[in-house]
C-alpha cells in the first residue's frame, strides 16, 4: 500500500530529486565538494527562516489559541484570521525607539538578547529533520540517513552544551539592566536553569546508554528499528519533556519573567528590536525543545513506516510532531499556574534529579544484564517504582498533616462572633 | 449576629489529589474543551450591541408629535449638571407660539458629560432625554460640543398624552 502511494505520488518527484541530491552531496570519497558546500548554505538558510518565521507564528498561535481559550477571538484582523499580525508587531518593533537607559552596562545590554537567541538558533543544527532513501552519494546506501545541516557524532552532547549556554543570556540582561527586578529575574533564570539542567542532561542519559551513540541520526535509526524512547523510556521522556518547559522559561515555570512579581524580569528595561530578540530566543527555544523532544523520545521524522514514502514525509511527520508540541506548550501554559519559586526548586532538586539518577542506574544495570526480558520490563519497573514512591509519600503526609477544620485549636468559620472576631 | 454558617468538612487529599497529574491532565481537558465553545468576542465595528430601552446614553433634546421644540430654556438641567456640561442662552419666541421662551444657544459638552441622567430627572417639560447614543466621537475639542440643531436632530420625536401648552 505505502509502496503503492510512493510509486503513484513521491515517485514522480524521485528521479529529479534524487539528482539534486547527488549534486549537493559529497564526493565519492566523502571529501567536500562544491556542491556539497553550497547545498549546505542553502540548507541553513532555509533551516534558519524557518525556524525565524515559525517563532513568529508561534507569537500569533498563543495569542490565538490563548484567546480560544478563554472564550475570546483574539488577532483575527491583520490579514486572513491575523495570520499577519506578526509582521504588523515586526513593523511596531522596528520603529520603536530603541531606549538604552543610562543607568545599564552598554556592551552586556547590547549583547544579551543575542546571547539568548544564537545558542537557541544553533542547536538546530544537528537536529535530523528527515530521513533519505538510497541515494547515489557514497554515504546514503542505507535506508536510515538522517538528513541535518552538521551531522555531528556527539550531536547530544553538542546540544546540551549549546543550549546550556542560552542562560547567560538572561542572567546577563537581568545583571546589565542594573535595576533590581531585571537582576532577580536574571538570578532566578540562572538558579532555575541550572537545576533544570541537570535533570535534562540526566533524562538524556539513558537514551545514550541504550543506543550507545551520540549522534542523533543513530537515535533515530533505532527508534525505528525499536520502537519509540518514549515507550522504553517514560519516566526519562517525561522528566524531558517538563524540564524542556523549564529550560525555556515558559509556565508553569516562568519565574524569570513572572509578570505578577517582576514587572517582567530579565527585559524590564528593554525596548523596540531588543526586546523582540528576547522574545524571539524564547520561543526558537521552544521550537528547539519541541524538537528535540520528538527527536529523542518520539522517533523523530519517523512514523511507523510512514515515513518510507520519501523524504518529504519525513519532513511532514517531524513538522507534525513539532507543531503538536509546540501547541503544547502553549495549551499548558494557559492551563497550569505557574509555580511557587521553593516549589520549583523542590521539584527540580527535590524529585527530578533522583528520579532520573535512579532511572540512569536502573537502565545501566538493566543493559549490564543484558536480558532482552529486563528491558522490556523496565518502564514499568520505573512507573511502579514512582507510584509506591507517591503513596509512601502520601500516607508520611497524612499522619503529619490534620485538615484544618479538625486541628485542636482551630475556631471553625461559623463559630466567631463580631466580638470574638474584634478580640 | 445569628449568621447562618454551614460547616462544610474539608476533604482528605486522595492519593490521586498527591499526584498531581490527574488533576493538571482534567484542567488540560477543560482549556482544550474551550477552544471549541461559542466565543463572547462582538466584532464590534461589523456588529453592533443592541441597548435595552432605560439605556442612559447621550442625552440629546426632543420635539413633540407637532414638531414644536420642547425645550423652554429654563435652564433647570443647566443648573443640575454636576459637571457643568450644558450652556443655555435662553430667548423670547415671538412668532405667535403659546411658547413664550426657547433656547438660544443649547450646548452640551460631550467632554465634560458623565451620563448620569439629572437633566433628564429635572426637566420639567419631558425635553431631554438619555437617548440610546453609545458612540460619541469627535477629531477635536470643537467636535465633542453638540449645539442646539445637532441634539434636536439626534432625539427627533417623542410622542406624549399631555399637551401642557396646547391651549394656553
Amino acid at each position: 500500500m505505502i509502496h503503492a502511494l510512493a510509486n503513484l505520488g513521491l515517485g514522480m518527484l524521485h528521479q529529479p530529486i534524487a539528482f539534486l541530491f547527488g549534486f549537493f552531496d559529497r564526493a565519492g570519497d566523502g571529501s567536500a565538494t562544491f556542491g556539497w558546500v553550497i547545498g549546505k548554505i542553502l540548507l541553513v538558510l532555509l533551516v534558519t527562516h524557518v525556524i525565524l518565521i515559525l517563532a513568529a507564528l508561534m507569537v500569533w498561535a498563543e495569542r490565538r489559541v490563548s484567546a480560544w481559550m478563554q472564550g475570546r477571538l483574539g488577532p483575527n484582523r491583520v490579514g486572513p484570521e491575523g495570520l499577519l499580525q506578526p509582521l504588523a508587531d515586526l513593523g511596531k518593533f522596528m520603529f520603536k525607539e530603541d531606549v538604552i537607559p543610562g543607568h545599564v552596562h552598554k556592551v552586556m545590554y547590547t549583547i544579551a538578547p543575542l546571547i539568548t537567541v544564537i545558542p537557541a538558533m544553533i542547536t538546530f543544527a544537528v537536529i535530523p529533520f528527515t530521513g533519505s532513501f538510497e541515494t547515489s552519494g557514497a554515504t546514503g546506501d542505507t535506508f536510515i540517513q538522517s538528513w541535518q545541516i552538521a551531522d555531528l557524532n556527539i550531536g547530544v552532547l553538542y546540544i546540551l552544551s549549546v543550549t546550556g549556554l542560552g542562560v547567560y543570556g538572561l542572567t546577563l540582561g537581568g545583571w546589565a539592566s542594573n535595576s533590581k527586578y531585571s537582576l532577580l529575574g536574571g538570578v532566578r533564570a540562572s538558579a532555575q536553569m541550572i537545576s533544570y539542567e541537570l535533570s535534562l542532561g540526566l533524562a538524556v542519559v539513558p537514551v545514550v546508554l541504550i543506543v550507545s551513540s551520540l549522534n542523533l541520526g543513530d537515535v533515530i535509526a533505532w527508534q525505528a528499528d525499536n520502537g519509540w524512547m518514549a515507550f522504553h523510556q517514560p519516566l526519562a521522556a517525561f522528566i524531558f519533556m517538563i524540564a524542556v518547559y523549564a529550560e525555556t522559561n515558559r509556565l508553569p515555570f516562568d519565574m524569570p519573567e513572572a509578570e505578577t512579581e517582576l514587572v517582567a524580569g530579565y527585559h524590564t528595561e528593554y525596548s523596540s528590536m531588543k526586546f523582540a530578540l528576547f522574545f524571539m530566543g524564547e520561543y526558537t527555544a521552544m521550537t528547539v525543545g519541541s524538537a528535540l523532544l520528538v527527536t529523542l523520545f518520539l522517533g523523530g521524522w519517523t512514523f511507523f513506516g510512514l515515513e518510507q514514502l520519501g523524504w518529504a514525509m519525513g519532513v511532514l511527520i517531524f513538522s507534525a510532531k513539532v507543531l503538536f508540541f509546540l501547541f503544547a506548550f502553549i495549551w499548558v501554559r494557559w492551563t497550569i499556574p505557574r509555580f511557587r519559586y521553593d516549589q520549583l526548586m523542590w521539584l527540580g532538586w527535590g524529585i527530578f534529579l533522583p528520579l532520573t539518577l535512579v532511572n540512569v542506574l536502573l537502565t545501566a544495570g538493566a543493559l549490564a544484564m543484558d536480558q532482552a526480558w529486563i528491558m522490556w520490563i523496565l518502564p514499568l519497573v520505573l512507573i511502579a517504582s514512582i507510584l509506591i514512591a507517591a503513596w509512601i509519600g502520601w500516607k508520611r503526609d497524612e499522619k503529619k498533616f490534620q485538615p484544618l477544620s479538625d486541628a485542636p485549636g482551630v475556631i471553625p468559620a461559623g463559630a466567631a462572633t463580631g466580638e470574638e472576631a474584634s478580640a | 449576629m445569628t449568621a447562618k454558617v454551614k460547616l462544610v468538612k474539608r476533604r482528605r487529599s486522595t492519593f490521586l489529589d498527591r499526584l498531581y497529574f490527574p488533576a493538571i491532565v482534567t484542567g488540560l481537558g477543560i482549556t482544550f474543551k474551550r477552544m471549541f465553545k461559542k466565543k463572547e468576542t462582538m466584532q464590534f465595528p461589523e456588529e453592533r450591541w443592541t441597548v435595552r430601552e432605560q439605556y442612559r446614553g447621550m442625552p440629546v433634546l426632543v420635539e413633540d408629535d407637532e414638531g414644536r421644540p420642547k425645550c423652554v430654556a429654563c435652564s433647570l438641567c443647566e443648573y443640575v449638571c454636576p459637571p457643568k456640561a450644558i450652556y443655555i442662552v435662553g430667548r423670547e419666541l415671538e412668532d405667535g407660539n403659546t411658547v413664550e421662551r426657547g433656547p438660544a444657544v443649547f450646548d452640551l459638552n460631550m467632554l465634560r458629560c458623565i451620563y448620569c441622567g439629572l437633566c433628564e430627572e429635572a426637566c420639567p417639560e419631558e425635553a431631554i432625554f438619555m437617548s440610546e447614543t453609545y458612540m460619541v466621537w469627535g477629531a477635536e475639542r470643537e467636535d465633542m460640543i453638540f449645539h442646539k440643531e445637532k441634539l434636536y436632530e439626534l432625539g427627533g420625536v417623542r410622542a406624549q398624552g399631555v399637551k401642557k401648552w396646547k391651549d394656553k
